[in-house]
């Protein structure tokens, strides 16, 4: 059903529509305060950042992507600003295993774990260090400048289905974060779907190159990275849109969001919840931001607003 | 995100501070405030965060590959700069400066934002207290030194200087230098009742600068050191202050 068939509560000046405060939400097996989660990469380095961003109105954190060995990462320059995104390449810094004591504060907080390897075994073996830890993990699959890594498997439809299968078998609820840089994303979906997977996550950085025209040389130290921010938002919508016909579990939305309309058109598209990553540029602040236009007033009725799950895929008309 | 934030700099100047700090000076100036800093690239090596020690400078001691590059660098040549990012120091009419070798570099453009300073510059000998000259010759300025050695002024710790300095007379207190001295700064000042008005200079390993990727938060409350720092009040640090720090892959590191 189209929204607009409902009688909604609507801003005065737009026609936007007003979510209902989520109460016991829970998306991809994992209970979740509201729609709008952290995304891998951002700010998810220490336990402390990741508690700071629940604070500040996160309805979940994804944790920096944690690996089977320490990496320091690539040389930099890693990040690189520029009009509508944000190019990057940081090469999968991690702390490896140690990761697990920046979580001990966490206990009982909405917190996924995101992982990578190499292969399977890798995976499941990453994944079991964080048992007692984890709400949910969320395979990284799709960084798209790590060699070995991250978009070298998600861009394999065996591998990605493989890979989740190890994860799965091991209890937790699984996400799988997919990479852009691929034909036919539905068949990556498809197979982590297949795999076990409770939810996928849209899109990881779409990978991406800028110049330095003085210096005769990529602005990046690893040359290419992923792109991000609003400039790819157009590209993210087009990517969950067809994974929400394709596929049947939930999808989470990421790239570019950065505003509360951002998060109706994702969940237009077909997603359930959404990760923010970029925008913390702006503001560290962004979540309660997008929280305050996204959801009815707390001075309204918490009946009045519309029932988030009614609006996921509404745009498939 | 509609700011462009990457210029390529020419060196136009390099100066010798001391025997181990080099002063390069671009042909760019940045509106910055004091303690503000930028992200130098150094084409082929990496990419690190250094206080500007002017609007058009920054103050480089060579520790590790990306400052060995850079204090090696020669007028002419072209390096990146990204900024300038930061909080800054919150300046008075009257400030009290206390820095540790290198760790002066982000206090050096108080001296010329502020009515007046007392400046205490703490270095391993003589010839290491940076800025010395320059600062001798400020009106506005007055300077205490401690050396390691004894070699010029105060035999000892910098830190030393404190409690003799009517710390409770300044406006504005602000500290910059290696993280145990701030520590023992931290100590001094608190015992003369005057330390949750003190600011610290933090320095963390940093990756974005923006306050994006997290590299450089801190316990306990997991404060950003590249946007909501590098400058923190006594009170917004804990128990990471002074004991240990993460690396590049987010390991802790003692000390």
């Amino acid at each position: 059903m189209h929204p607009t068939q409902y009688n909604l509560p609507t801003d005065s000046n737009t026609s936007h529509f007003f979510l209902q405060r989520p109460s016991n939400l829970v998306i991809g097996g994992v209970p979740l305060r509201n729609h709008l989660i952290l995304a891998a990469g951002v700010l998810g380095t220490c336990g402390s950042s990741l508690a700071r961003i629940l604070r500040l109105g996160a309805g979940g954190v994804v944790t920096k992507s944690i690996g089977p060995e320490p990496r320091e990462g690539h040389a930099g320059p890693c990040f690189y600003q520029m009009e509508g995104g944000v190019l990057n390449a940081m090469g999968l810094p991690n702390p490896s295993k140690e990761f697990v004591q920046e979580l001990k504060d966490l206990t009982g907080e909405p917190v996924i774990i995101s992982i990578f390897g190499g292969n399977p075994g890798e995976f499941a073996e990453v994944a079991s260090w964080f048992l007692d830890r984890a709400c949910a993990f969320e395979l990284n699959v799709s960084c798209p400048h790590a060699e070995g890594y991250g978009a070298q498997i998600g861009s394999n439809p065996e591998l990605v289905h493989a890979c989740t299968r190890a994860v799965a078998a091991l209890g937790k609820p699984v996400w799988v974060k997919l990479t852009p840089n691929v034909t036919d994303i539905c068949a990556i979906g498809l197979a982590a779907e297949q795999g076990g997977a409770a939810a996928l996550v849209a899109i990881n950085t779409v990978k991406a190159l800028r110049i330095s025209i003085p210096l005769q040389r990529p602005v990046l130290g690893h040359g290419i990275g992923g792109l991000s921010g609003p400039a790819i938002f157009p590209i993210a919508l087009r990517c969950v849109f067809e994974l929400h016909a394709a596929c049947s579990i939930p999808i989470i939305g990421c790239g570019g969001i950065s505003s509360a309309d951002d998060v109706r058109e994702m969940m237009l598209a077909g997603a359930s919840a959404v990760e923010i990553g970029s925008a913390v540029l702006e503001s560290v602040t962004i979540f309660n931001d997008i929280v305050s236009e996204l959801y009815v007033s707390e001075e309204n009725d918490p009946d009045m607003g519309i029932d988030a799950a009614l609006i996921v895929g509404g745009a498939h008309v | 995100m509609s700011k462009l934030l990457s210029d390529i700099v020419t060196i136009q100047e390099v100066k010798q501070e001391t025997p181990s700090v080099t002063t390069l000076i671009f042909n760019h100036r940045y509106a910055a405030k004091p303690g503000q800093f930028v992200m130098v690239w150094i084409p082929g090596i990496d990419e690190v965060p250094m206080a500007l020690s002017a609007p058009d400078a920054i103050s480089v001691q060579a520790i590790g590959d990306a400052t060995m590059a850079l204090s090696s660098m020669k007028v002419g040549e072209k390096i990146g700069i990204r900024g300038p990012f930061g909080n800054g120091f919150s300046l008075a009419k009257r400030v009290l400066c206390v820095g540790g070798g290198v760790g002066l570099a982000p206090l050096r453009m108080i001296a010329s934002n502020c009515d007046e300073a007392l400046y205490l510059i703490g270095g391993r000998d003589q010839s290491e207290l940076l800025y010395l000259n320059e600062l001798m010759s400020n009106p506005a300025v007055t300077i205490k030194a401690a050396t390691d050695n004894g070699t010029y002024g105060h035999h000892g710790f910098v830190t030393e200087l404190i409690a003799l300095s009517d710390p409770d007379s300044f406006d504005a207190i602000c500290v910059c230098g290696p993280e145990m001295m701030m520590k023992n700064a931290y100590l001094a000042f608190e015992a003369c009742g005057v330390v949750n008005r003190v600011q610290f200079s933090i320095h963390r390993y940093m990756k974005c600068g923006a306050g994006v990727c997290g590299s450089c938060c801190m316990d306990p409350h997991g404060y950003r050191v590249c946007t909501d720092g590098p400058v923190f009040y006594a009170y917004e640090l804990g128990d990471e202050f002074g004991e240990y720090h993460r690396d590049a892959a987010g390991r802790r590191v003692k000390g």
